[in-house]
């Protein structure tokens, strides 16, 4: 054996030891075989189709955001207008991005004009037509993308906190990359996923708000007691019956508060789910604000207190309870309407990790039981080791001695696929066991596309040695060209698929690598070995 | 051993067969589709692409099919399809039931098909669970939590990791051992660990369900048409950087070529699945993805030993070169393709339900785009070379010689 056919089996022991070490060998180095087994089941991580679990994607309502600063900009314009002495006839909100203020007076429009552009530089000013003096604002295309961004990442921000909470083992929550406004939820050996689904799904947004009037049999009621428009800066909204109090008959409620809130729900310090001190078996969620918010609470409770106000807490845009405020309350407060302990419980969660942004719709829901996935990997792994076996024989008998090395390079394959797989953390999914299907096939045609060389150079009368360097070295172009073509395909279906479509492509272009080295690096290695051993004139065992 | 040596057929004088078996293959399969989609108002798409719900249920018997299809009506899911399993090899899996529901257009939250479905399980088979859990159903966190709470085995503060060890096995035990369902907690007996005090916990604490769920799959109507397209192009993509990469490395024609075939296998692929009422789901987009793969392979094997042959034997006809490279690959072809058909053979006989539709596409795929190769790609360059110069005629600025004639009248022939 020469020195550079040392170095070349040297180096193929090292990748050899390094692909088995990363498969068996982390996180400890197995000292028993349940360790082993242990460690190949953490190294190898599996999908959910082959694992169990729940696969959720979500849509958040990026509208929703959009349309509430589009709502907050009109209140804001609305007040400016006022302080500055500007007369408008109205303000009117157009769609989720455009504002109309109609019949600004000629004398102040520039002041109007000036007044946009330096404090409402998210809107562009144009004038309205059809409009005398009216003018239409639009919100900048940037400002749009900004606010798109920003609710995406603070809506999974706050998903995986309360996620985290639910103290889920891995669970993966991702953009989808499919639609900009999309988030995947993975939630390995959930059986059951409705309880997380509420959790993910409630709004959260506490907000403590005073109330100016109610209750109210009906919107319409309300609405009538003051003429059809409201008084400005108030809101109406429903209410949970039991909101009403004791006393009053159950049914549909309303009041009418202001729409600033005193304290929200980014003001609490701590939540927490508790049994209900007034009713029996009922349970409660007590909160406790920041000190910030606490000053504030306190004098607006202490003013209030004195004239007999009344405080709202309103939950996702529904009033919880509305009571009379009787003292000064410095820090804390409580949520009632009926918690079960569990409820409580969640809703104290969602509280503590924050409100969501946008509301969010579910698109997809997929729950694979943890007996069907053991199934799938069971016939999967049998029929795999079944063909491969029938292949191997095959190899052997019909290529001998030349067909060992085939398996020797097919089962490396397996080993560096498998231990790549495991360094890089990819995940092996149904799919992906296509790929490796695909990987093997591959590589036994690489062998056989190499052997078949070798016979007809020794068909066309060369020795062993010679046939075998011509062999190698004119299948190795097709090899290439095979191998590249399949890897740029790959390479398009991870960039532009989906998630089972991914996971294909990363086993296949992973095993294609791994492919090139055993079929022309490996088996070549062997046959020079196997040359070298061997009388120059004898005949290959091919 | 050997089986092919020195085979001489004529492969392009026998084109003009093949594409008529091309055309006789796809007008069957896309008559079929016609038939589904069009004159049936059927569709190719499993629940992935169309969206709508689906329940993959096991039961612990034979399923009382008759039975769940009352409940389901009662509980107003009239158009629910229910479809047994019942050919696969695989112990237990005769009592599976697949329900199926169709998209509803109302404005109603995704989950309330599946939801209502899982009420009618479980009123109708849910035996006397009596407030208690299902076991069948736990997660191994749950029970741990449960094992952990009571202490059958009276460990105290020394248990540790042991009671999520145990539930773990218990879980496995259930899943990989009784396919899910464990109809007697007595079944539970010889699982590492466990006591008759576990076993008196489990029994007093859970019961057992006849049914369990294996599957449940809802798809709303975006994703449905979002992954479809996504799955369309995706593949676009891939076939155009095929034909990109090929026509770099060899010409143009030969990329189209290569393309055209593969395009080809995915639609008789197709044509098949209609014809014998598979569904097109992510995993069987895997499957077509896998045989472009192969096919492709096998097309390059071929241009590259006529490529090579090209520079070798100078004074032959386009076709002649075309043939003999297909000769000479020829033991290679079937070597490959008998055995990644045998892979495939093996996983459609024994992959069992999962793997079926996916085994099935590899077993047309491999067979087509074997055949392509040499019925389809490998013509449609000798026929362009024909029509758009190349070489046609061998060496033929020797006018007049003998081997130019005998060469001509090949081509003609």
């Amino acid at each position: 054996m020469n020195a550079q056919l040392k170095w070349k089996f040297v180096f193929i022991w090292i990748v050899l030891l390094f692909c088995i070490f990363g498969v068996i060998g982390l996180p400890n180095f197995p000292t028993s075989l349940a360790q082993l087994r242990n460690n190949v089941a953490d190294r190898i991580h599996l999908g959910l189709d082959l694992k169990g679990g729940s696969h959720l994607v979500l849509q958040v309502e990026l509208e929703e955001a959009i349309g509430q600063h589009c709502d907050e900009t009109v209140d804001e314009l609305t007040k400016q207008l006022h302080a500055k002495n500007i007369g408008f006839g109205e303000i009117r909100r157009v769609d989720d991005t455009h504002i109309l203020v109609r019949n600004i007076e000629p004398t102040s429009t520039s002041g109007f004009r000036d007044l946009i552009n330096s404090q409402f530089a998210d809107w562009t000013i144009s004038p309205a037509a059809g409009e005398n003096n009216g003018y239409e604002l639009t919100m900048k295309p940037s400002v749009i993308a900004d606010i798109r961004q920003t609710t995406m990442n603070q809506t999974l921000e706050t998903i995986t906190r309360r996620i985290n909470a639910l103290g889920l083992t891995e669970p993966t929550i991702a953009f989808t990359g499919r639609s900009d406004d999309e988030i995947l939820v993975q939630l390995p050996g959930v059986g059951d996923p409705t309880a997380a689904k509420e959790v993910i799904r409630a709004g959260g947004q506490l907000q403590l708000v005073r109330v100016a009037d109610g209750p109210f049999g009906s919107e319409a009621e309300a609405l009538a007691k003051y003429g059809g428009v409201l008084p400005p800066g108030t809101i109406i909204l429903p209410g949970r019956s039991e909101s009403a109090g004791p006393s009053q008959t159950t049914g549909p409620v309303y009041y009418v508060l202001d729409k600033a809130p005193i304290v929200t729900g980014q003001d609490l310090r701590n939540a927490d789910a508790g049994p209900s001190p007034d009713s029996p078996g009922g349970y409660e969620v007590d909160f406790k604000l920041s000190t910030a918010a606490a000053g504030r609470f306190g004098s607006f409770t202490e003013q209030q207190a004195a004239i007999g106000g009344r405080m709202a807490v309103v939950l996702d845009r529904q009033v919880y309870e509305a009571a009379t405020i009787k003292s000064r309350i410095e820090d804390s407060g409580r949520i009632t309407g009926g918690f079960s302990e569990q409820s409580a419980q969640d809703l104290a969660l969602v509280l503590r990790a924050g409100a969501l942004p946008a509301s969010i719709k579910y698109l997809e829901e997929r729950t694979v039981g943890p007996s069907l996935g053991a199934d799938s990997i069971r016939e999967g792994v049998r029929a795999s080791i079944a063909s491969m076996l029938v292949v191997m024989i095959f190899l052997v008998i019909y290529y001998r001695l030349s067909g060992v090395n085939a398996v020797v390079a097919l089962v490396l394959n397996l080993v560096i696929l498998v231990a790549f797989m495991a360094y890089a953390g990819a995940v092996l999914t149904l799919p992906g066991i296509a790929g490796v299907i695909l990987t093997i096939g591959m590589g036994v045609d690489s062998n056989v596309l190499v052997f078949e060389r070798i016979r007809e150079e020794l068909r066309g009368g060369k020795v062993a040695a010679p046939a075998v360097d011509t062999g190698f070295d004119r299948a190795f172009l097709t090899i290439i060209d095979t191998h590249v073509t399949t890897v740029v395909s790959a390479i398009f279906l991870f960039l532009f698929g989906t998630g089972p479509v991914r996971g294909f492509a990363v086993t296949l272009v992973i095993g294609l690598i791994a492919n090139v080295f055993t079929s022309i690096y490996v088996s070549r290695a062997i046959f020079d070995y196997h040359l070298s051993k061997m009388d120059r004139q004898a005949q290959l065992s091919i | 051993m050997e089986l092919f040596r020195n085979v001489n057929v004529d492969w392009m004088g026998k084109a003009k067969y093949f594409v008529t078996l091309s055309l006789l293959l796809l007008a069957i399969g896309w008559i079929s589709i016609y038939r589904t989609v069009v004159l049936k108002h059927g569709t190719l798409y499993g629940i992935d692409f169309r969206g709508g719900t689906l329940v993959y249920v096991r039961f612990a018997g034979p399923p009382p099919i008759d039975k769940l299809r009352k409940g389901l009506e009662q509980a107003g899911l009239k158009n629910s399809t229910i479809q047994g399993i019942s050919d696969s090899e695989n112990l237990g899996s005769k009592n599976d039931v697949v329900i199926g529901l169709e998209q509803s257009g109302s404005d109603e939250s995704l989950d309330a098909g599946k939801q209502k479905i899982l009420d009618v399980l479980r009123a109708t088979f849910g035996g006397n669970l009596a407030g208690r859990p299902d076991f069948n159903s736990v997660a191994p966190s749950d029970l741990a939590d449960n094992l952990t709470r009571r202490d059958p085995l009276t460990l105290g503060t020394k248990a540790g990791d042991s009671y999520n060890q145990l539930a773990k096995r218990l879980t496995a035990a259930r899943d990989s051992d009784h396919g899910g369902i464990v109809t007697n907690f007595d079944q539970l007996n010889n699982v590492a660990g466990v006591t008759p005090a576990v076993i008196n916990t489990l029994s007093s604490d859970y019961a057992l369900s006849s049914f369990a769920i294996r599957d449940a799959e809802i798809v709303g109507p975006r994703v449905g048409s979002q992954l479809r397209h996504q799955a369309v192009w995706a593949t676009l993509y891939a076939l155009g950087g095929m034909l990109v990469y090929i026509a770099f490395r060899f010409e143009w024609v030969y990329g189209a070529a290569a393309v055209i075939a593969v395009f080809h296998d995915v639609l008789i692929t197709l044509g098949f699945f209609s014809l014998f009422h598979y569904e097109i789901s992510l995993t069987v987009i895997a499957a077509l993805l896998t045989l472009v793969g192969y096919s492709m392979n096998d097309t390059i094997v071929i241009f590259d030993r006529v490529r090579e042959n090209l520079r070798l034997m100078k004074r032959e006809s386009f076709p002649d070169i075309v043939n003999r490279s297909i000769n000479q690959t020829l033991s290679r072809t079937i070597l490959t393709s008998g055995l990644t058909f045998l892979t495939v053979l093996v996983l459609y006989v024994t992959g069992g339900e999962v793997l079926r539709a996916f085994s099935f596409a590899m077993v047309i795929g491999v067979v087509v785009g074997t055949y392509s190769s040499f019925g389809i790609a490998a013509p449609i360059v000798v026929v362009w070379n024909k029509y758009h110069g190349g070489r046609q005629q061998g060496v033929t600025v020797r006018a007049g010689s003998a081997a130019e004639k005998r060469v001509v009248a090949a081509a003609r022939r």
